[in-house]
């Protein structure tokens, strides 16, 4: 499974000084495509919360951080802080996933299509592994069910490859399941 | 028409598309309205699309997400490969797959059967037709 999003520890400082020989490190954990991003978003954050420029700071660290277990299902809830067309909101969703970088696909796709927010206007605050006992929405607490079962109610029909795609077919297909 | 065949724990499935076509997987979890996890004693487990999966008849009994052994511990149990290979959905599958790996002599052998086979087809219906006539 590939994903858009990855997960990066960034790690960075400003420039020691004569004043300060020893400036505080800080460390980031952020969500983005590639590499450059990443760090260029971690200087963005950092200008926001601390009196440090990409100027006057250094990178130390950037580390790809994968899923440790992605076989396993779990549940996410994300805080985030989005931008609409009229102001700045806070907001938590959840997510069901085997990654938390699906679990961030998943949330910019469906802020994207719920909302009209782009990806740039989205920040996560927060990212957290809920236990199924703590999670607040109706469409995750549905499948905590260890006795699930419900039938495919609409079976879609289509060709195993896509070289098989044809535009006409001999007869109309069987849609029940 | 109620429904025969549910997304359960412990369904078998036939994958229709993509990486792991005409595998038979079983479905070990729910993850949300449009994906499963499955597991198959050959492969990684992994989340599926459903709209990848075609739900057979077949069912195994385990509990959520057991891990690697007692899944194969089940699907021998069940005795899934034998079910599969009976079943008449099965056993096409089994036959499209040796009529696509022939080569031009076998198909010529199959060419002589068929005709043979219809020979003495015709012969038993002459004989039937020669007695009511």
């Amino acid at each position: 499974m590939s994903y858009k999003f990855h997960q990066f520890q960034v790690v960075g400082r400003a420039l020691p000084t004569e004043s300060d020989e020893q400036p505080k490190i800080y460390r980031m954990k952020l969500w983005a495509t590639n590499e450059v991003r990443a760090k260029s978003k971690f200087w963005y954050y950092l200008r926001k919360l601390k009196k440090v420029k990409k100027s006057n700071g250094q990178m130390l660290a950037i580390n790809e951080i994968f899923e440790k277990n992605p076989t396993t299902i779990k549940n996410y809830g994300i805080w985030l802080r989005y931008q609409s067309r009229t102001g700045y909101h806070n907001m938590y969703k959840e997510y069901r996933d085997t990654t938390l970088n699906g679990s961030i696909e998943q949330m910019y796709t469906e802020m994207a299509s719920r909302h009209r927010v782009r990806h740039h206007c989205i920040q996560v605050i927060k990212t957290a592994t809920i236990p199924a006992k703590l999670c607040k929405r109706e469409s995750t607490k549905q499948f905590h069910n260890s006795k699930i079962k419900f039938p495919l109610v609409f079976k879609k029909v289509r060709p195993p490859t896509r070289k098989l795609k044809t535009t006409y077919k001999a007869s109309r297909p069987n849609l029940f399941v | 028409m109620p429904f025969k065949r549910y997304v359960e724990i412990g369904r078998i499935a036939l994958v229709n598309y993509g990486k792991d076509y005409g595998k038979l997987v079983v479905i070990v979890d729910v993850i949300d309205q449009n994906r499963a996890l499955v597991d198959a004693p050959d492969m990684v487990r992994g989340q599926m699309n459903f709209k990848r999966l075609t739900l057979t008849d077949i069912k195994i009994d385990i509990k959520r997400v057991p891990n690697k052994k007692t899944l194969i511990a089940a699907m021998e149990a069940a005795d899934v490969k034998s079910k599969w290979e009976n079943s008449s959905w099965g056993r096409k599958l089994i036959v499209q797959k040796k009529r696509a790996s022939l080569n031009d002599f076998d198909r010529f052998k199959v060419m002589l059967a068929k005709i043979k086979k219809a020979g003495v087809v015709r012969q038993e219906l002459a004989k039937l037709k020669k007695e009511t006539a």
